[in-house]
């Protein structure tokens, strides 16, 4: 095992991907000399070249729908978009093109597209450079959408997705990417469609994901001083989600919350809320609870009042505990 | 470039024919109910796809729009299957998921008919940096109107392969209509080659001749093989019917659909193979019976071809 941060393990993850298959490349603004906005691609230009890492001009609409003709023809693009908040400018090549190009042709065309983009507030960059907005992805049937929490998962994912011939969105966080954690030295990947138990619990299901998977973890310590033992789970695949370890984990606790740092309001906690209530109703012994953002864009300085956390999770815990039915 | 032999022009003539004979029948069946949704015919246009795709082998790739059926025809595909496609049968080529304006075949480098104006740009455009990718020598030809030129993938994507001097041909068939309005109404310019020197590319506009399309087009193809670049073709097209089957047109006035209709690229390269006595008038009559009854195969093929079954509806979602 070794000690990575996020961002240097989406760089080996790349790297090693890169190395496996020649089809792979990088395609986005500032991959190349700069090795990324974030550093995400810092030298993998010196070992790949201009060909397999493609610096290209602010064009995010042209950006996506070469790769999905690309990967059309039989390349594997691994698409960079800077922030999250820049895929509204190319909504058509990931919505109308990527995700349905398959499907339109009579599976003439694989479209094995993954797309690499960091979501997330947290560093008061403001209404524009700070969404969440993978609920929007996860409504498209056709795409696949991770959200990776720890170096571990971020590696694994990356690989799986690469290595996936359905268009996948790779959902990166970029207030995690200093975070350190461990990582097998010897090659592993993290399966798509598979939720994590980051903390085994009995009282309370929480369901989590990025940064809140570890706000729930710091809330599930304050927690246990109260002996209240919540469950988290990282759900690590929104788009198609592990309904079976969240209904298994919710068989067992009888109570679930859903956390996410995206707002609230029709976010993914609504997606797993109504099919939750829909097929294991019984098993619920108080009402779903979901912590997300409040309706309202990104603030600047009032950021911190926003963003949602550990006693956001707390609070939504103890009203499971204190409606019961 | 080789003079294209006797043979060549029968074959161009026979095929742009084969392209009108294919849309009036559609438009038939279709105006009678039996192809669902929307057709788009382009009639009036066909000397354009043929003539650029005869520079083509099946290995190039292009990639067209709603009004794409000359451009798949031209470029080879069955006319069964795309007919069965057309009536949205199980067996047709996108297994009747897409009907008319996503017809593709992944086999002859159709890369589809893409239902979002500009949509094909950097589609094409994805297909060219795949050939250089991988070093073939393989072209990709993007085919769209007038109209998408003022979207802004047009821009971003010529820029893209302008710098990476990628080997496409962007073919713009400017009919004067964009949907249901004229050109002066949405563009400040009026040749839309014009717009290729934003990029240092080469843009040329030609006139809805055959032989004037074939000879630029050949010239785009062959710079494009030889790693010189793309380049930004117009030609002065024009569209006879509406934008849809069922438009009356009106917006376009009854002067403007006359004057239209008086220029038939292929009336006027049939009196020039007369003229030069490449064909007779019984040549012509067997063209156009061969055609006829190639034709009504194809309708008959896919008015017998299944629906696609209940089951189909929730294909798997994920390969």
């Amino acid at each position: 095992m070794k000690e990575i941060r996020y961002i240097r393990a989406i760089n080996e993850a790349m790297k090693e991907e890169m190395e496996r298959d020649e089809n792979v490349f990088l395609i986005g603004e500032d991959v190349g000399g700069s090795g990324g906005a974030f550093a995400a691609s810092r030298d993998l230009l010196k070992q790949f070249g201009p060909e397999r890492i493609v610096e290209t001009p602010i064009s995010e609409a042209m950006i996506m729908g070469v790769a999905a003709g690309a990967a059309s023809c039989g390349l594997r693009p691994i698409v960079e978009i800077m922030f999250m908040d820049f895929m509204t400018i190319c909504m058509d090549g990931v919505v109308n093109q990527a995700a349905k190009l398959r499907y339109m042709f009579g599976d003439q065309y694989t479209v094995p597209l993954v797309i690499r983009t960091p979501a997330g507030a947290g560093l008061n960059a403001g209404p524009q450079h700070s969404q969440s907005l993978e609920a929007w992805f996860a409504h498209v049937p056709g795409l696949k959408v991770v959200m990776p929490a720890t170096p571990y998962d971020v590696k694994g994912l990356i690989k799986s997705a690469v290595r996936d011939d359905n268009p996948v969105i790779v959902v990166e966080n970029k207030t995690l990417y200093a975070l350190k954690g461990s990582i097998p030295e010897e090659e592993y990947v993290v399966p798509i469609g598979k939720a994590d138990v980051k903390k085994e619990g009995t009282d309370v299901t929480v369901v989590a994901t990025s940064r809140m998977v570890h706000e729930s973890l710091k809330a599930a310590e304050r927690l246990a001083q109260e002996n209240i033992n919540v469950e988290v789970i990282d759900l690590l695949s929104i788009s198609p989600w592990d309904k079976e370890a969240v209904f298994n984990s919710v068989s067992k606790t009888h109570r679930l919350v859903i956390a996410h740092e995206a707002v609230k309001s029709f976010g993914i906690g609504a997606e797993i809320s109504a099919t939750a209530a829909e097929e294991i109703l019984d098993q619920l012994d108080a009402p779903i609870m979901r912590v997300g953002a409040p309706f309202v864009p990104v603030p600047f300085s009032l950021e911190k009042a926003y963003l949602p956390g550990a006693d956001n999770v707390i609070s939504a815990v103890k009203k499971t505990l204190d409606q019961s039915f | 470039m080789q003079e294209p032999s006797r043979e060549d022009l029968i074959n161009f003539y026979t095929r742009m024919l084969r392209i009108r004979r294919v849309e009036e029948r559609v438009m038939e069946v279709f105006l009678k109910g039996e192809i669902p949704g929307f057709i788009h015919v382009c009639i009036g246009q066909e000397a354009t796809p043929v003539a650029v795709c005869s520079h083509l082998r099946p290995s190039d790739y292009v990639s067209t729009t709603h009004r794409g059926h000359g451009h798949a025809l031209a470029k080879g595909i069955d006319l069964k299957l795309f007919m069965a496609e057309l009536f949205g049968k199980g067996n047709g080529l996108c297994r009747g998921r897409s009907g008319s304006m996503h017809v593709a075949d992944s086999r002859l480098g159709i890369m589809g008919a893409n239902g979002i104006v500009g949509g094909g740009l950097p589609i094409a455009t994805g297909a060219a940096f795949t050939a250089q990718y991988k070093h073939t020598d393989q072209v990709a030809v993007c085919f769209f109107g007038e109209g998408a030129t003022d979207e802004g993938t047009f821009h971003e994507s010529l820029n893209f392969a302008a710098i990476k001097k990628l080997p496409i041909l962007y073919v713009c068939e400017n009919n004067g209509w964009a949907q249901f309005t004229p050109q002066k109404v949405h563009m400040p310019i009026k040749n839309v080659s014009d717009r290729a020197a934003n990029y240092g590319l080469s843009g040329v506009t030609v006139p809805n001749d055959f032989l004037k399309i074939y000879e630029a087009a050949g010239q785009a193809v062959r710079r494009a093989r030889n790693g010189e670049g793309p380049t930004l073709l117009e030609v002065q097209s024009i569209r006879w019917y509406g934008h849809f089957v069922g438009d009356q047109q009106k917006y376009r006035g009854e002067e403007d659909v006359k004057t239209g209709r008086q220029q038939d690229c292929i009336g006027n390269f049939q009196q020039k193979l007369l003229a030069d006595k490449v064909l007779t008038e019984q040549d012509l009559k067997t063209i156009e019976e061969d055609l006829q009854k190639e034709i009504e195969a194809a309708v008959d093929f896919a008015r017998q071809s299944p629906l696609p079954s209940p089951e189909e509806l929730m294909a798997e979602i994920y390969v």
